[in-house]
């Protein structure tokens, strides 16, 4: 059994890492004839940054979507803080700390960039609707405490000049951006990124970068994401799962991924070619 | 300089999400209420309540609830007239049966009585979207206005199956049946347009308006955010037909004053909400009021100028006023989903550069 006070270390460039926040233990998750998940284990570190590669199809987003609950897998457990999650609904499973952003953007289409990111603070809302009607009061002190934070993270993402703008109207990078905004004003412990920097220029994947670097540090929230380009997962993760074909084939820190002869085999050696 | 943003800065976040966030509007909001409450009230005549004002007020509230469902949560729904019903018949039972508790009350009691039916209608959306739900909240706008016909006990065993408002009064007035006063009428309605105004914004601009938004644009990424769907539908659903049974109530008790059940709150009613919101834009409270104000207006101004000035036949005026409406909802849907609310934003933008454009 894990405890989450157990074995702490801290990085060369000064991040403390605990024990386990997430174990995910023998999960397998079908979808009728297809195994997406085939008894995987592996564990996210309080404080790292995890990263989840492997080639299309793979079962990545799969495994984000057992985390966040949208998946529900037919074998194997989830652990969460030491502690057998029981079954539950997304919503459920949002206000235990967890938030994402979506491979294929999921934004509120119809709402701008201020109101999908107060959205994110939805988990966070005490006052009911008899309150909300009348606004003022505690209402009326709620949205400002919430606007609060949501103003500290438009400013950390730097994204003050659109706040105001549909997000309809904002090109693919900026969505992006504003997406891990949403995300982020959950105050998350742990937050899931489906290739938060796919379709982006070099600049942009910069930009995405360090934000992700800082959201790790400053806040030190435990990051689990999955990406592609290889340099980018080798520069900000702590540790590296690798899948194929929905099974779990290397486990470890860059170095030694990029060490594995079964990873170069399957993966990076087709990539590389 | 006639309508200005710029320099218009917000120094707090409590100011920034206030109703009316700019000063001017903020001050043309509080010319409108003061000419409402203590201006028009002197100067109304029968016509003006009957014809324009009174149906104008009871159409908004309507609308807003409507809006608040469809435009706001995404829930399409044709049940507006069988839901208006429900208010009407409510308020109609109520005021028969305790006739000695204002009728100020009971309205509020019929939103409230009307809000857990249409609630109830509203479970199906829970599994059920889009088209299909249409067509679930269709099949309740025909049991309603069937079971209201049917059952003798909704309209007190009457002869000849209508219900009519008997005469009551608040504070000395008499505000239904008969006897009523074009002023009274109309400042009834008022009231309950401006409570429900006031309600709808106050949720709107929080966070039970972003629930519902995050609902309709993408249901899946506001589960996942921590929006419950069943409390966040359930919720637009009742609080949507609180205001169409007020609105219902006022329809009947204060407006027409008897109503027969298919005549007054047939699909045709469910429909003409319909084309409000979208005449008017989906998503807006404003849009509400200007798409009410545009059906209600539309009819009235074809006759004076068609029939009144031109001498054509009413029924032409009639088939026009189809034309013209059916004509408009196509454009709206194609060209400009927002409706005139989104056309009156464009007019400011244009108005606040003015007269430099760049
Ligand atoms: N909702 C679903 N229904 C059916 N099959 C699915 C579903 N989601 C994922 N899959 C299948 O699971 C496998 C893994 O998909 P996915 O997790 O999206 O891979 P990755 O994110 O690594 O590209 C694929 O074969 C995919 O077709
Ligand atoms: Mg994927």
């Amino acid at each position: 059994m894990n405890n989450v006070s157990q074995d702490h270390f801290v990085t060369a460039d000064g991040r403390s890492i605990g024990g386990a926040l997430m174990e995910m233990q023998n999960i397998t998750l079908r979808f009728g004839g297809v195994v997406a998940l085939e008894d995987i284990s592996f564990d996210i570190l309080e404080g790292e940054v995890r990263a989840i590669i492997g080639p299309n199809g793979a079962g990545k987003s799969s495994m984000l979507n057992v985390i966040s609950g949208f998946y529900v897998p037919q074998e194997g457990q989830v652990l969460y803080r030491g502690s057998l999650r029981p079954a539950m609904k997304p919503f459920q499973v949002a206000t235990q700390g967890i938030a994402r952003t979506f491979q294929n953007i999921a934004l509120f289409e119809g709402m701008s960039v201020l109101d999908n990111v107060m959205t994110g603070r939805i988990t966070k809302i005490k006052s009911g609707i008899f309150s909300q009607m009348i606004w003022k009061g505690r209402a009326e002190r709620e949205e400002i405490e919430n606007r609060e934070v949501v103003e500290k993270i438009i400013d950390f993402l730097e994204i003050q000049a659109i706040r105001k703008t549909p997000v309809s109207r904002l090109p693919y990078g900026l969505k992006k951006r504003v997406e891990l905004a949403r995300a982020l004003a959950a105050e998350p412990s742990l937050l899931l990124l489906d290739e938060p920097m796919a379709g982006m220029n070099v600049e942009e994947k910069e930009d995405m970068s360090r934000f992700i670097l800082d959201v790790n540090s400053e806040f030190g929230t435990t990051i689990a994401l999955i990406e592609h380009d290889m340099s980018v997962v080798m520069d900000l993760s702590d540790r590296v799962v690798v899948m194929d074909y929905g099974k779990k084939i290397g486990d470890g820190t860059p170095d030694e991924i990029r060490n594995n002869q079964e990873v170069i085999d399957a993966y990076l050696g087709v990539s590389h070619d | 300089m006639l309508y200005r943003e710029a320099g218009d800065f917000s120094t707090s976040y409590t100011a920034d999400s206030q109703t009316f966030p700019i000063r001017f509007d903020r001050y043309r909001y509080y010319f409108i209420l003061v000419v409402a409450f203590l201006v028009i009230p002197f100067f109304v005549n029968d016509y003006w309540a009957n014809a324009i004002l009174v149906p104008f007020l009871i159409y908004s509230i309507a609308a807003i609830g409507l809006n608040i469902l469809t435009g706001y949560c995404g829930q399409v729904s044709l049940g507006t007239g069988g839901f208006m019903a429900v208010g009407a018949y409510s308020f109609y039972k109520l005021m028969t049966a305790f006739p000695e508790i204002s009728i100020m009350l009971h309205v509020l009691l019929s939103g409230c009585i009307t809000a857990a039916v249409v609630t109830l209608f509203g479970l199906p959306s829970l599994r059920i979207k889009g088209f299909y739900l249409a067509v679930a909240t269709l099949a309740a706008q025909f049991f309603l206005v069937w079971m209201f016909n049917k059952v003798p006990w909704f309209y007190n065993y009457s002869m000849t199956g209508m219900i009519g408002s008997p005469e009551r009064t608040v504070l000395g007035i008499v505000v239904t049946g008969p006897n009523t006063d074009a002023w009274a009428k109309y400042f009834v309605c008022l009231i309950f347009v401006t409570l429900c105004g006031i309600i709808a914004r106050n949720l709107t601009r929080g966070s039970v308006g972003r629930k519902w938004m995050a609902i309709r644009d993408m249901d899946i990424a506001a589960e996942i955010i921590g929006v419950n769907p069943l409390k966040a539908k359930l919720s637009a659903f009742a609080v949507s037909g609180f205001f169409i049974g007020i609105a219902g109530a006022l329809y009947f008790g204060v407006f027409l004053g008897a109503v027969e059940v298919t005549e007054a709150f047939g699909i045709e009613k469910s429909f003409m909400v319909l084309f409000m919101i979208i005449i008017g834009g989906l998503g807006s409270i404003f849009g509400s009021f200007a798409g009410a104000a545009f059906m209600v207006l539309l009819p009235v101004l074809l006759k004076n100028v068609f029939v009144g000035g031109l001498g054509w036949p009413t029924d032409l005026a009639a088939h026009l006023y189809f034309v013209i409406a059916g004509g408009l909802i196509i454009m709206f849907l194609i060209l400009e989903p927002h409706g005139l609310a989104q056309l009156w934003r464009l007019a400011k933008e244009k108005l606040r550069l003015w007269p430099f454009p760049h």
